[in-house]
């Protein structure tokens, strides 16, 4: 069985008639249990759980403190190519755009790398568009062990990749996976997604598993809100975490929060979520998942990053560039795929984090390989 | 009580607190929460300890009177926590190792096999190999035909602070191992560390509920008190049960 069943199961639901007939009882007696249910989630994530957010928030707190501490984990993005042949309505990388194109070679790679450890971070994240014919496998292979030679953890935000391949660049030092499906919504999906691999919903869709299979220790999930209705994208995507916890116990789970941000072209998104709605998310995630990683990028401006500290969040991006070869004088690819609001270096962030009463962690992960 | 000291492998401990580095706020707070716990003896993830940083590394908050024990935390099999021991050796982080072998991240549940097997492996080494393990009689006497120095059986998941849910099993190592039983992971409050040391453990490491208080400081002194407490307790008892069995001859007296 995969993930799909489940997203088949919930189909049909109609959210909105659910969520209308939430009460208050049921919302405080949803976020009395110790062991919430999918039922318990929808009730946390109704309109109506908006009035709660005060002890939402507080059960947020207390979960994220017990289990993680008072501690943010800290990585960096780094784009080595932009390459891409997807046609993605919302990307700045789209295929369509016309931008300047680069793939870092591994020279350039080594350089970016050099640059970022000089800012003292010690997780990177490696990103590539989907252009498999110009960032192969063997490239990946050969980032990846640059990278390793630089930090204490390297992670990948590439392509959809078969288990070997995964289990390839886990032996070249990737410990963690990140793949966005997007949007659950197959209607959505389709229509935002216009041209390339991109299109088949299934493939991604089971990129996570496949990665958890070839033997990544962290998957990182993702919608992006704003594409399709977001109460359920947030429901399917825990639904989706916890379908992986429980099948791959050996595997961490984490979701990542991406909202609707301004990037290259002129997307206009469905929907909207605004800062309140935003917390009453990221609050009910944490209570239905209480060891899952929520990791928060720099499309959150600098004010609400520091304030949502508390409330969930274990893992923050800081001194991001989202363009290719943003952290040298390469500069050569500067279009971002989105647009950045944190733009904070690493030691600003780190500043606000112990400002807050929090410590920085820049290394809590080493592959020995 | 000034006589009563604990021995793990070369290393003599008067006090019973064991505590750990993770989920602080700063690491300034360490050194702050050992002198108010007086506790001898602190565990350090591997993974965590960065010497090359340009940030902070932990090892530098911690004083050098206090026994530093490196743990295995991010090893999925017996071979990666022997790889692990190895490093934090040859790091100049000592001889004492703490097992941690977790295949299950839903839980943090320690696999024991996997357990058992690095603690063959590493004792024969030299190691002084502390194994974090659910409590289980059979497994824990392997554990100490195997060489390891203590056995840290758990009260309840990691981070939990849901006390001792294993009691009678722990209870079970107590009154049988031979070497001293560490009660590590579940304690979330200075009672239930009393209560750990009422029953007989030999000490308890609790990390969570003191690194993740308000007061890290304030919340390390009760829980040096209680482990205090509850061990005196301990002994207490044992002298009165002592008491007891000669009390009991003058009530059958008139059978003489």
């Amino acid at each position: 069985m995969s993930f799909f069943q489940t997203v088949e199961q919930y189909q049909g639901f109609d959210y909105e008639q659910f969520f209308q007939q939430v009460t208050d009882a049921a919302i405080e007696r949803s976020l009395a249990q110790e062991k919430p249910t999918a039922t318990d989630f929808l009730n946390l994530l109704s309109p109506r759980a908006a009035r709660h957010l005060e002890p939402m928030a507080e059960k947020a707190h207390q979960l994220t403190v017990q289990y993680f501490g008072r501690t943010i984990q800290l990585f960096i993005p780094l784009y080595i190519s932009n390459h891409c042949s997807n046609q993605c309505a919302y990307c700045g990388f789209n295929h369509k755009n016309d931008i300047y194109r680069h793939k870092l070679t591994i020279a350039e790679i080594e350089e970016e790398a050099q640059a970022i450890a000089r800012t003292g971070m010690q997780h990177v994240l490696f990103l590539t568009g989907e252009a498999q014919h110009l960032t192969p496998m063997e490239y990946l292979v050969e980032a990846a062990a640059c990278l390793k030679r630089h930090f204490a953890s390297v992670a990948i935000e590439v392509y959809p990749l078969e288990v070997e391949e995964y289990r390839r660049l886990q032996q070249a030092g990737v410990d963690s996976m990140t793949l966005f499906q997007e949007t659950y919504n197959q209607e959505v999906y389709k229509r935002v997604h216009r041209a390339g691999k991109k299109m088949d919903y299934h493939w991604r869709l089971n990129a996570p598993e496949r990665a958890a299979q070839g033997g990544m220790r962290s998957v990182n999930l993702g919608p992006l809100l704003g594409l399709a209705e977001p109460r359920s994208e947030i429901f399917l995507t825990a639904l989706h975490a916890r379908y992986l916890e429980n099948k791959y116990l050996e595997t961490e789970v984490a979701i990542s929060l991406p909202r609707f941000n301004e990037a290259e072209g002129d997307f206009q998104p469905d929907y909207l979520v605004d800062d309140k709605t935003f917390v009453q998310f990221m609050t009910a995630l944490r209570i239905f998942l209480p060891r899952a990683g929520l990791t928060i990028s720099t499309r959150e401006n600098a004010a609400f990053r520091d304030r949502i500290l508390p409330l969930g969040a274990t893992r923050y991006s800081a001194g991001s560039s989202t363009g290719v070869g943003g952290y040298t004088e390469i500069k050569v690819a500067q279009t971002p795929q989105f647009e950045i609001t944190d733009d904070r270096n690493v030691e600003e962030v780190a500043a606000a984090i112990k400002a807050r009463g929090y410590q920085p962690v820049y290394k809590d992960w080493d592959l020995i390989i | 009580m000034e006589n009563d000291v604990l021995k793990i492998g070369n290393v003599a401990f008067t006090n019973r607190l064991f505590t750990g580095t993770g989920k602080f706020a700063a690491n300034t707070l360490i050194p702050k929460m050992l002198a108010a716990s007086g506790s001898q003896m602190i565990t350090v993830a591997l993974r965590r300890i960065d010497q090359a940083a340009q940030t902070e590394n932990i090892l530098e908050y911690i004083p050098k009177n206090v026994t530093l024990l490196p743990n295995t935390s991010g090893a999925r099999t017996a071979e990666q926590a022997v790889r692990i021991a190895r490093i934090a050796r040859e790091a100049g982080c000592g001889d004492f190792i703490k097992i941690e072998v977790i295949t299950d991240m839903k839980y943090l549940m320690p696999d024991n096999l996997e357990t058992l097997k690095a603690t063959e492996i590493l004792a024969k080494e030299g190691f002084i190999v502390l194994p974090y393990v659910l409590p289980d009689l059979p497994l824990a006497k392997r554990l100490e035909n195997a060489g390891a120095a203590a056995v840290m059986p758990l009260g309840a998941p990691i981070g939990t602070n849901r006390g001792l849910e294993t009691k009678p099993l722990i209870e079970l190592l107590i009154e049988n191992c031979t070497i001293p039983v560490v009660v590590d992971a579940g304690i979330g409050r200075p009672s239930q560390a009393a209560e750990a040391m009422e029953m007989g453990a030999d000490a308890v490491l609790v990390n969570t509920a003191i690194a993740t208080a308000r007061d890290p400081e304030a919340m390390g002194r009760a829980f040096n008190l209680a482990v205090k407490a509850g061990r005196t307790a301990y002994l207490a008892e044992l002298a009165e049960q002592s008491g007891l069995a000669r009390a009991s001859s003058p009530l059958t007296g008139f059978l003489d």
